[in-house]
């Protein structure tokens, strides 16, 4: 910040970046973290979807395994990124917070540097994921690669500063089982990663919409799956998915900058 | 003053619902001093720093610090302080190097600068040798002294201490008060400090003595301990009847006797102790100085002791009185 206090952009930028680097630190080195969070969307992919696949006949050749792959891709980023943005409850019981807080940096940049976090290390993470798919016995040329993992992390950045705004309200880690039990699981399921939106009964598929992980889901299916017709198809245009996406992540990170403002 | 003061407070009220933890304060401190906030458990110490440094926005009053009001101008508010907070606010999962480096990088130190000032941070606080350990393995001493040098990093023009040295044994004490009384002269900074022991808020320049949101006494440790009266001797002679004429009598001195001694009040013992015992010669069989503390100073204004943890029965009692009289 200059003598009348306006922003300074290097120091801006220099936040954001220590704030990522501490989250990717912590990230790497925390091996529990590491394994669970590559575990569950492997039992999902392998067990569920091995179980489903009996169920479920395949559709143009696509199975039920690979029709939730996308879904899969989706689950990963869900969980990392909410993990990551609600590592600020962990900050404020920790008082870590605080030191963030009394810095000379606009909450804007914390914000940032808080949603880029879960953006970083949840598309890692789709990267590892992806590799998987030989196993489910599906391919992907480069070029798609690239702009499933460019989805990935659109999809991760308006997850994380949802997550943002979630952590804000929340003081103190027994918080944690709350928000995955009644805010995460209910968006897992109602994004159309297990099961198509459109059939889903009509009251869920409101809530479907409003679900910001729906698109992402959506966006992925249209990268990486060849059905366009029928239940399994995608359910929105893939131009309207990349809106939302981007929508919703402007609105988030707009609201958490503002209730980082907030003070007591 | 000639210069202007570093930090000025006027009429600083801040509430919480239907709380009010501070009450109308105000004070100044002057460049380059060690002020003291001293008051008991729940006093409104913190709440005070917590609205100097930017984190809380008062309910009314004013607060400035290096000419920057902290509500209009926090970014540049920020940048002159450095702040050591009641509870520990390192990441244990990091590093001291790491958690230092942070800092720095926040502050906009120069990316060229970082190592060179984290290293030597370090080796000031003789962290140095430690600086690739998690602070999670840190004592609670080691994890005192990396916070209060890590808030000089960036080089502040004021430092908050909020009860520094809180649950540090005896000799760690000592070390971090001998480290910090350096600090003014040393990083030329200015230091805000709380505590509720009051022997250590002797180091201070000046002194504001807070309870239940209010300034009760401010002042410099000699001026406060003034106010209590003056120094007491205690003397037990061979003949106390005897030596008690002879002080009142010939040194004019205020003497009495209570509980088999001698009791004498006066305004410095080491000016007329050498007078009293040459008068009272072979009669003397032992003295005893008591010099006024800042615990007395805090007992005279609110008739408690200011550590008293758990309060006795006859201070519910008054508390409640006293809160009954507040809402009436
Ligand atoms: N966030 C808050 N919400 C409600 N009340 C608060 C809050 N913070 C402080 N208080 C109240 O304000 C009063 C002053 O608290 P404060 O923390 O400033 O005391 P303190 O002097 O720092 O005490 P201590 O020596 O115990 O640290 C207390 O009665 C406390 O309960
Ligand atoms: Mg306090």
């Amino acid at each position: 910040m200059d003598e009348r206090g306006s922003v300074n952009l290097t120091i801006e930028l220099n936040a954001i970046y220590v704030i990522v680097a501490r989250e990717f630190k912590k990230f790497i080195r925390e091996r529990s973290r590491l394994i669970s969070a590559l575990a569950r969307p492997m039992i999902w992919l392998f067990l569920v979807g091995a179980g489903m696949s009996r169920l479920v006949r395949p559709v143009e050749g696509v199975s039920y395994t690979q029709f939730i792959f996308p879904g899969i891709l989706g689950m990963t980023i869900l969980f990392s990124s909410i993990f990551s943005s609600i590592s600020i409850i962990w900050d404020k019981e920790f008082g870590f917070m605080k030191e963030i807080l009394v810095a000379p940096v606009s909450r804007f940049s914390i914000v940032m540097g808080k949603a880029l976090s879960g953006t970083v290390v949840s598309t890692i993470q789709a990267a590892v994921i992806l590799l998987l798919l030989p196993l489910v016995g599906m391919s992907l040329d480069p070029v798609t690669i690239i702009l499933v993992l460019l989805v990935c992390a659109l999809v991760a950045f308006s997850i994380s500063s949802f997550g943002i705004v979630l952590a804000t309200f929340y003081e103190s880690y027994e918080s944690f089982s709350v928000i995955m039990n009644f805010i995460v699981m209910p968006m897992f399921f109602l994004s159309g990663a297990m099961y198509p939106v459109k059939l889903l009964p009509q009251a869920l598929q409101i809530v479907s919409k409003v679900n910001p992980l729906t698109y992402g889901v959506d966006a992925l299916k249209h990268l990486m799956s060849p059905i366009r017709e029928g239940p399994m198809s995608p359910d929105f245009p893939f131009l309207t998915d990349i809106g939302v996406i981007l929508l919703a992540s402007v609105v988030f990170v707009a609201i958490s900058s503002k209730l980082f403002e907030r003070k007591g | 003053m000639d210069r202007p003061p570093i930090i000025k407070v006027e009429n600083l009220v801040k509430k919480f619902g239907n709380i009010t933890a501070v009450r109308g304060i105000g004070f100044e401190v002057e460049e380059g001093s060690i002020f003291g906030f001293l008051g008991p458990n729940g006093a409104g110490k913190t709440t005070t720093i917590n609205v100097l440094c930017t984190l809380l926005s008062p309910t009314s009053g004013s607060a400035s610090i290096d000419g920057h009001d902290c509500m209009k101008q926090s970014a540049l508010v920020r940048k002159s302080i450095g702040i050591v907070f009641q509870d520990t606010t390192l990441d244990k999962d990091l590093t001291a190097f790491e958690n230092l480096s942070f800092h720095a990088y926040l502050y906009g130190v120069k990316k060229t600068e970082i190592k060179g000032r984290v290293d030597e941070a370090l080796k000031f606080v003789n962290l140095y040798e430690r600086k690739n350990d998690l602070v999670k393995k840190f004592s609670g001493g080691m994890k005192r002294r990396l916070e209060v040098t890590r808030g000089l990093i960036h080089r502040p023009r004021v430092l908050f201490l909020d009860e520094p040295t809180l649950g540090l044994d005896p000799q760690s004490r000592t070390n971090l008060w001998e480290f910090i009384t350096e600090l003014p002269r040393r990083h030329n900074v200015t230091i805000f400090m709380t505590t509720h022991y009051m022997e250590e808020a002797e180091v201070c320049n000046r002194i504001a003595i807070i309870d239940e949101g209010k300034i009760i006494a401010e002042g410099s440790p000699v001026e406060l301990k003034k106010t209590v009266g003056g120094d007491v001797i205690y003397l037990s002679t061979t003949d106390n009847e005897g030596s008690l004429e002879i002080l009142k009598r010939t040194l004019g001195l205020d003497a009495s006797i209570k509980d088999c001694e001698l009791y004498i009040s006066t305004e410095r013992a080491d000016a007329c102790l050498p007078e009293l015992i040459r008068t009272l010669a072979d009669r003397v069989l032992e003295v005893r100085i008591k010099k006024p503390t800042l615990n007395d100073v805090f007992l005279k204004l609110t008739g408690k002791a200011i550590r008293e943890e758990g309060a006795g029965a006859t201070d519910t009692i008054k508390e409640a009185v006293r809160a009954y009289r507040r809402r009436h």
